[in-house]
């Protein structure tokens, strides 16, 4: 067993981008944890998705062995997190399996709205932190400018504040040395009964479900018959093993230590994220904190395109919530499209993510409706009811008083842009509440209403300011509303998928906007078709599909009958995957298309 | 004894002088082939049809192509005798050949005639001489003009061919070329609008068809012109004075029987119940009623008289109304796209120009 002294265990944090995930991979060929050969660029990152959007959405724990300046060598359990700002909740459950946090800064963009957010939080876990000022090999990076950056927005000393280079590796040792002498230590019981925390639970379709542990008190040994505490349930170890980052088995972990069980665990359900795992003949007193339940932000329904793959898509949401508890789901019954899932979500970003998993993973064809956030309504018969479906909205004379959630939004500008993102934060129905400068960049707060944020608000930011503006936000209660449901019509009969929730004064555009490109993503047919956008029963916008003129080969002989069999055959299963509103057939990919948020 | 089944025999010839930029047929450049060989294999092939299908009678024969027009007269000749020779034909049998104009023209077309070719189908494609040369064509409009007032001197049975709804054409100038056409007493028209298919020379270019409403006002305006004109239409691109529909081509739309010779030449034939697509040379798949069902109604209703129901159950045992979607056919009959009457079920006007999505309607 290693001494808790020569453990450490660190999160990397850091704004989206600044380059975590590649110092990781510097800093697992320093202590040899891979073979070069083995390495590819951002290694931790391991999901098709990650490596083709070149984020990291899941956050990746790694054990090395360091030997350290002072002869000793240092088991390192490093923990690469996410930057983006839905994956928040990803970040603080992993910096509180940890004691100490490397923050990751840009040398050449400086201190970003999630570097601030993130050292928030790892404060908030009684986090020591090293600070690593990386890309230092680039001739924009300004070292001193940032540092003082960093003092001056979040307070940091900076006087033991390393230099990096993810892509060098330059500076590498300097870092792992200050994480030994900087980080402290674990501490825990190695005799006292088990009290383990489950940080994360995945299922790999070779081992089944996977735990991943921090072990607070006692050991976890191969065998041991263990409980997770929240359900009673009890397992019995069959395999326990560390992330080198390839698996490798051990035989105990031990307290201070981070490693992964399986113990032939069924259901999803029961693996609470949080938990405390103890040994069932001698269980530890109380249990750990936990953590706090995710809250999820955006909400849509999804169905399958072809209704009898309601229990296929059941199967893939229960799997994907298995490696992502976040995603929160439950079934819903739609007139026009079926037996589906209500589901919910951490951000606009978290969403696409799992619809195009559910895509890619399970093969499945399905639509989903436009995303919506989550109402308060306040009813004349006194009754008080959460709303994120526009399918349950009631009748507004009902009513008695709508509250949206409101968020505080934290954005960092170079000052040449400030005035364009004023502009939009007010279009946006944002309050000021804060303005400050640092050197020549301005830090605004504002209170803004989630749904005028959570959709296309960061593209807009970004494309204003080229780039350079950064924004974090956090849910800080509720405002009075006022809202609309707008019903989108095809052929004169209301689509449920396509109806979405808004604040009165868009939904004219709005429903402009979607009858626009519906008429270009619904194929012509053989008759002419409405579409229309309608607040209780009032048309605020109109389209028309013409109907299709001509559709005939004009040459067909003998020679020709075999091929126009075959194309027929073609169209049939191509009809098959479109969904049918009365008489008229909408592809599947025009939901997705024409509730896309932004512009065109 | 029971009358036997009729048949249809297509020979393909897929040679050409030069390739033209909108076809999409099989066909190589005609250089140094030996006309001879290639002859003897079609002969093998027929005797081997012979011995599977005993028992018919020939109803026409068809040179297509390609070019059929540069196998020599006395092949010809051979071919047909000995189609003769294995089957017994009917008292009006149609041989028809398709052929390019040129300028052989003044013994040419009778020799054809002398070798036993009844029907005479001329690839004119254009009366003007700048679309002549934007299609890629070989002949000129005055070789053009020659060779149908000879094919209507030489033979009592001919047509021709002409691409319309060529880009940027007016309709103004197609109706010129129409009235042409129809001066040289002619006893049939195909006339097709200009497809861009896909690995030709227009579809690498770029070329674009004519935007669709143009097009649908210049198939209007040809229908009415060619009635006004004695040429009734018959099937979508077809145009005839009655009595003169080509018998060969009515068996494809009307689901009959029919072998084909040479390369990338389909047939269609029913042996024992059992439906069989074939292909030059040796494949043969058989096809479920549901499959011939589709056929049938693809190329069906590409007629103006549409289908006969009860033809329709005869040959693939399916119930027309059992097979189709009953649904979506009434949907479309009372969109006024289809049509029936008891013993038929045809395309309206407006539902002509929109045969393929009527025929997927009825099929899903
Ligand atoms: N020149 C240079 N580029 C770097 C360095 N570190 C990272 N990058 C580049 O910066 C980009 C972002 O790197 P990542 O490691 O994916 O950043 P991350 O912080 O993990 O990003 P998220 O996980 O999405 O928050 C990539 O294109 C890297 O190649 C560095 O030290 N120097
Ligand atoms: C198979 S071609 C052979 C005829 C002969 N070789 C000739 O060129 O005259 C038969 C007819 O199909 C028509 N055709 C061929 N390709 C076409 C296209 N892309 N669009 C419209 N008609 C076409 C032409 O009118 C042509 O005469
Ligand atoms: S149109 Fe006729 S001549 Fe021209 S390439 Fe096609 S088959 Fe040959
Ligand atoms: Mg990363």
């Amino acid at each position: 067993m290693t001494d808790l002294s020569l453990i450490r265990n660190f999160a990397i944090i850091a704004h989206i981008d600044h380059g975590k995930s590649t110092l990781a991979d510097r800093i697992i060929e320093y202590c040899g944890g891979l073979q070069s050969r083995e390495m590819t660029e951002q290694v931790l990152d391991s999901m098709d998705i990650e490596r083709e959007r070149g984020i990291t959405i899941k956050a990746q724990t790694v054990r090395l062995e360091y030997k350290a300046q002072d002869g000793k060598t240092y088991l390192l359990n490093l923990i690469d997190t996410p930057g983006h700002v839905d994956f928040t909740y990803e970040v603080s459950r992993s910096l509180a399996s940890c004691e100490g946090s490397v923050l990751v800064v840009d040398a050449t963009q400086g201190v970003e709205a999630q570097t601030l957010a993130n050292v928030y939080l790892a404060l908030d876990n009684n986090h020591e932190i090293v600070t690593a000022l990386n890309k230092i090999d680039l001739p924009s990076a300004d070292v001193a400018r940032v540092k003082q950056q960093i003092e001056d927005v979040i307070g940091l000393d900076t006087s033991n504040a390393v230099e990096v280079s993810g892509k060098t590796g330059a500076g590498v040792e300097d870092l792992l040395e200050a994480v030994v002498k900087y980080l402290p230590a674990p501490t825990g019981e190695e005799n006292a009964p088990t009290k383990a925390l489950l940080i994360d639970s995945w299922y790999d379709s070779y081992l089944g479900v996977v735990i991943l542990v921090r072990i607070k008190d006692g050991t976890l040994r191969k065998k041991q018959n263990i409980r997770l505490m929240s359900t009673g349930l009890d397992y019995v170890i069959d395999k326990i093993g560390v992330f080198t980052p390839k698996m490798k088995d051990v035989d105990v972990l031990h307290a201070g230590e981070v490693g992964f069980i399986t113990a032939s665990i069924k259901s999803v359900d029961d693996c609470k994220i949080g938990d405390t795992i103890t040994d069932n003949r001698q269980p530890c007193a109380d249990m750990l904190a936990g953590f706090k339940p995710s809250v999820s932000v955006v909400f849509c329904s999804i169905f399958p395109v072809d209704s009898s793959q309601y229990d296929a898509l059941r199967d893939a949401l229960a799997k994907l919530k298995l490696n992502d508890a976040s995603i929160e789901y439950q079934p819903e019954n739609s007139g026009a499209l079926g037996l589906g899932f209500r589901c919910g979500f951490l951000g606009l970003l978290h969403m696409e993510i799992i619809q195009e998993r559910i895509g890619r993973e399970f093969d499945l064809d399905i639509i989903t409706t436009a995303p919506s956030v989550a109402y308060k309504l306040y009813m004349t018969n006194g009754v008080e009811m959460t709303l994120d479906n526009p399918a349950d909205m009631p009748d507004p004379s009902t009513i008695k008083l709508i509250e949206e959630p409101m968020v505080r939004a934290t954005i960092m500008v170079p000052d040449e842009y400030l005035g364009s993102i004023l502009k939009l934060c007010t279009e946006r129905r944002g309050t000021q509440e804060d303005l400050t400068y640092v050197g020549n960049r301005a830090m605004v707060v504002y209170k803004i209403p989630l749904s005028e944020i959570v959709f296309d608000f960061y593209d807009r930011l970004k494309s204003i300011s080229s780039g350079y503006a950064s924004f974090n936000y956090e849910l800080i209660g509720y405002a009075p509303a006022d809202l609309v449901k707008v019903q989108i019509l095809i052929n004169e009969e209301p689509v449920d998928a396509l109806a979405f929730l808004c604040n009165r004064t868009e939904a004219e555009a709005r429903g402009r906007q979607i009858c626009g490109r519906l008429k270009d993503l619904i194929p012509r047919h053989l008759f002419k078709i409405p579409l229309q956008a309608s607040i209780g029963g009032r048309i605020v916008a109109r389209e028309t599909i013409s109907p299709m003129r001509k559709d005939v080969t004009a040459k067909c002989y003998g020679g020709d009958v075999t091929r126009k069999r075959k194309l027929l055959d073609n169209q049939k299963k191509g009809k098959q995957r479109m969904r049918q509103f009365g008489k008229v057939e909408v592809p599947q990919s025009a939901f997705i298309e024409a509730l896309r948020i932004g512009d065109n | 004894m029971h009358q036997p089944q009729e048949i249809a025999i297509y020979i393909h010839w897929p040679f050409c002088k030069s390739k033209c930029p909108y076809c999409d047929f099989y066909k190589k450049i005609d250089c140094n082939i030996n006309q001879d060989i290639i002859i003897t294999e079609y002969i093998d092939a027929l005797r081997r049809y012979r011995q599977i299908l005993p028992e018919r009678i020939v109803k026409s024969v068809f040179f297509g192509g390609g070019t059929p027009s540069l196998i020599k007269p006395n092949n010809i000749a051979i071919v047909i005798d000995e189609i003769v020779r294995l089957w017994p034909i009917t008292e009006n049998i149609e041989i028809s050949l398709e052929a390019n104009p040129n300028t052989h023209y003044q013994t040419m077309f009778q020799d054809l005639k002398n070798a036993g070719i009844n029907r005479l189908s001329l690839g004119v494609q254009a009366l003007n001489e700048a679309d002549l040369h934007f299609l890629g064509r070989t002949h000129s409009l005055a070789t053009a003009r020659l060779c149908l007032r000879e094919i209507t001197s030489v033979f009592d049975n001919h047509s021709a061919d002409l691409i319309y709804a060529r880009p940027h054409q007016i309709t103004a100038d197609w109706k010129n070329e129409l009235e042409e056409i129809c001066t040289y007493g002619l006893k049939h028209i195909s006339l097709y609008q200009l497809t861009i298919e896909e690995n030709t020379v227009f579809a690498r270019k770029g070329v674009k068809s004519l935007d669709e409403e143009a097009a649908v006002q210049m198939y209007e305006m040809t229908r009415d012109f060619l009635a006004a004109n004695g040429y009734y239409l018959y099937e979508v691109s077809n145009f005839a004075q009655k009595g003169y529909e080509s018998k060969h081509n009515l068996t494809y739309w009307q689901g009959g029987d029919y072998i084909g010779i040479g390369p990338s030449a389909h047939g269609r034939i029913c042996l024992n119940g059992a439906h069989y697509a074939t292909e030059y040379p040796f494949i043969h798949t058989q096809l479920s009623p549901q499959e011939r069902a589709e056929e049938l109604l693809i190329m069906g209703l590409r007629l103006t008289n549409g289908i006969n129901k009860a033809d329709f159950k005869k040959i693939c045992g399916l119930d027309m109304h059992d097979f189709v979607n009953e649904q979506k056919l009434n949907f479309l009959k009372e969109s006024g796209l289809l049509a029936e009457t008891p013993t038929h079920l045809f395309a309206t006007r407006s539902g002509f120009l929109l045969l393929n999505q009527l025929v997927l309607e009825l099929c899903s």
